[in-house]
């Protein structure tokens, strides 16, 4: 069996001592049954739902005035908006490995932090959805280039363009994420219908659970669905962040053009996406007190996890720097010398700080195991992959091969408003997650439990006790 | 629920067990048994209680493939309708049914159909959405989706006799109750 029993590992269990399957379920079905709203939540929904209100500005000004209240202009016509999207989309693919490959991996710590992954997968899919949909500037005009559909013109996308290839990554890629997530809530949301005492929950989360009954018949189809679900969700993820490469690396712009992006993009995808899910999993178990659930255990996998692709990233910049150099390319060349050196050098240097140092200090298992430490690592590389996208976007276009016509970037406080009013739309999104919905998979840690007999003859879990 | 309590009223019987393997064990007596309209309710999957039961394979592997086929043929050919026949454009060249670049969308649908044919393919199967089911008349089920074992032989099934039914039921090894369930 190429499955190894998670308990017999050293190291931190994955799940406290003393659970049975009825503490697992109040534990966290109470987190959103209960009827005190707690003031931490407020306070922090608050501040989130604040934040939000700033892309509200951001994009009623967008509409009003176009998008020459953003720093964009040419040579450099690709800002913030493809920068956050970037950015974006890349934090939602760890919720997808998550869910997805270490199931199929049979990885079974991650049954306490899939939900809330797969919820932040969905998030920040909707907030990276936003910059290319605004950038179009009239997006209501766009849609007939965008999406295939018979319009009175006549008209058809070009597919042969990366940019459509985009669109049809992404929007597959959002709906298939809500799926996952959606089906793996059925039967969470059947056993919060059968807790609540209140009439009109009971109503609310049985619509949700589509008269789910827990019949092994149903379950047995169930599996093979989620199975399925993450099957074809492995390689969708791997190909989402490929192509949001391929918008740069079938481009001709130096410091775009190389076969290396498409494993580099994913790569660092996964390791922003770990950085987020430990900087929103370190609040929330601390806050819910779930740390029977989210054990030590998780933080160092997921803090070796981000370590590991951070190496492949770092190894992306160097061979980034190795193939300008050995192609012998004037342009190239002098792209790379120009990002090192150039006017925009400090971004270069913080995120080798960020993304190439940092998370090396992971190596040594005290740092590891320091929950402050791992926080701070997890927002260090959110800084530092925000800042490779400008690096990689920014510094290739604003010195391309003709020097009449380079131009400097910055962006202007509408972009700023606009990438912190999604960082408001994330928040304000997940909040009201943690609220409503169970954060943890109720169903999925059960089947963890010692001698739940969930996995073929008596339990592997229990053989070992 | 309305006085008529004759068979007709009468959905089957549902025995209580203590616990996972229990209810394991009971299963692979009631099939023995003969039993064939029997369903359990746990609150997760049980490989060990589907093999019990000798359920069938699913399908829904073969419906997911058929699926994914669909919409990589879809999607191959709205492209390729799209750009040959409807809408020709000469983009830097290429040859107007330009393949390798209708690869990604192609996949993309590919996934996006087997996704959902896995999807709603689950809920066919299941036959879900089902707003009433006799099983939630039995006081004690809610616990089936929290810590309950529940296992259920069908008025329905040719064995099936009230009082033999209940009597077998339970002379079963770690049964807690057994109920009626009501249409």
């Amino acid at each position: 069996m190429s499955s190894a029993n998670p308990m017999d590992l050293p190291g931190a269990p994955i799940l406290g001592p003393g659970h049975t399957l009825g503490t697992v379920t109040d534990k966290i079905g109470d987190v959103v049954l209960t009827r005190k709203t707690p003031r931490g939540w407020l306070g922090g929904f608050a501040i989130a739902f604040g934040l939000l209100q700033l892309m509200l500005l951001a994009v009623v000004n967008l509409l009003f005035v176009g998008i020459g209240v953003w720093g964009v202009t040419i040579p450099i016509g690709w800002g913030f908006d493809i920068i956050n999207f970037v950015w974006w989309i890349g934090i939602g693919h760890a919720g997808t490995l998550i869910s997805a490959i270490l199931l199929l991996m049979r990885q079974e710590w991650r049954m306490s932090i899939n939900r809330f992954a797969e919820a932040m997968t969905l998030f920040a899919v909707a907030c990276a959805a936003f910059y290319p949909i605004f950038h179009t500037g009239r997006p209501w005009v766009a849609a007939y280039w965008l999406l295939p559909y018979p319009n009175t013109m006549g008209l058809w996308p070009n597919f042969r363009s990366p940019l459509i290839w985009d669109v049809f990554a992404v929007s597959t890629y959002a709906t298939v994420s809500a799926l996952f997530w959606y089906v793996g809530l059925i039967p969470d949301m059947a056993t919060l219908r059968d807790k609540t005492g209140s009439r009109l929950l009971k109503v609310v989360y049985g619509m949700g659970a589509l008269g789910w009954r827990g019949s092994i018949r149903h379950w047995h189809n169930y599996e093979t669905a989620y199975l399925l679900l993450a099957g074809l969700a492995t390689p969708l993820v791997v190909s989402v962040h490929t192509v949001v490469s391929f918008d740069f690396a079938t481009g001709l712009v130096p410091g775009w053009h190389a076969t290396i992006f498409p494993p580099y993009f994913v790569a660092g995808a996964v390791y922003a996406g770990f950085a987020m899910v430990l900087t929103l999993a370190i609040p929330l178990r601390w806050y819910y007190r779930l740390q029977d659930f989210i054990t030590m255990r998780h933080l160092e996998n997921m803090a070796k996890v981000m370590m590991a692709t951070g190496l492949v990233v770092a190894y992306g910049y160097v061979i980034e720097a190795f193939m300008a150099w050995y192609s012998g390319n004037t342009y190239e060349m002098f792209m790379m010398k120009n990002r090192m050196t150039g006017p925009y050098a400090v971004m270069y240097w913080c995120l080798i700080l960020c993304n190439v140092v940092t998370p090396n200090l992971l190596w040594f298992k005290r740092l590891r195991t320091s929950i402050p430490f791992l926080f701070l690592v997890a927002l260090v590389v959110s800084v530092g992959m925000w800042l490779e996208r400008f690096v990689i976007i920014v510094t290739s276009l604003h010195r391309d091969f003709l020097p009449a016509s380079w131009g400097m970037y910055a962006g202007t406080k509408y972009d700023w408003a606009a990438f912190i009013g999604t960082i408001g739309l994330f928040l304000t999104l997940f909040f009201l997650f943690v609220r409503v919905l169970p954060a943890i998979s109720m169903f999925e840690m059960k089947t963890i439990l010692p001698g739940s007999g969930a996995h073929g003859s008596g339990g592997e879990a229990e053989k070992a006790r | 629920m309305s006085a008529e309590v004759a068979t007709s009223g009468l959905y089957g019987l549902m025995a209580e067990f203590r616990g996972p393997h229990e209810i394991v064990a009971g299963a692979r007596l009631v099939t023995e048994k003969g039993y064939r309209r029997v369903d359990g309710y746990t609150p997760y999957p049980m490989e060990d209680l589907s093999e019990a039961l000798e359920l069938p394979r699913s399908v829904l592997p073969k419906l997911v493939l058929g699926g994914g086929i669909l919409g990589c043929l879809l999607g191959y050919g709205l492209e390729y309708w799209s750009a040959v026949i409807a809408y020709p454009l000469n983009i830097g060249g290429r040859p107007l049914h330009s393949w390798p670049s209708f690869i990604v969308p192609a996949f993309e649908t590919t996934i996006l159909f087997a996704a959902g044919t896995a999807v709603l393919g689950m809920l066919a199967l299941n036959g879900l959405p089902q707003p009433y089911h006799p099983v939630f008349n039995v006081a004690s089920f809610a616990k089936a989706s929290r810590d309950g074992f529940f296992l259920a032989i069908e008025a329905t099934d040719p064995k099936f006799d009230r009082a033999d039914t209940r009597r077998f039921l339970e002379s079963l090894h770690g049964v807690v109750q057994v109920s009626e369930i009501e249409e």
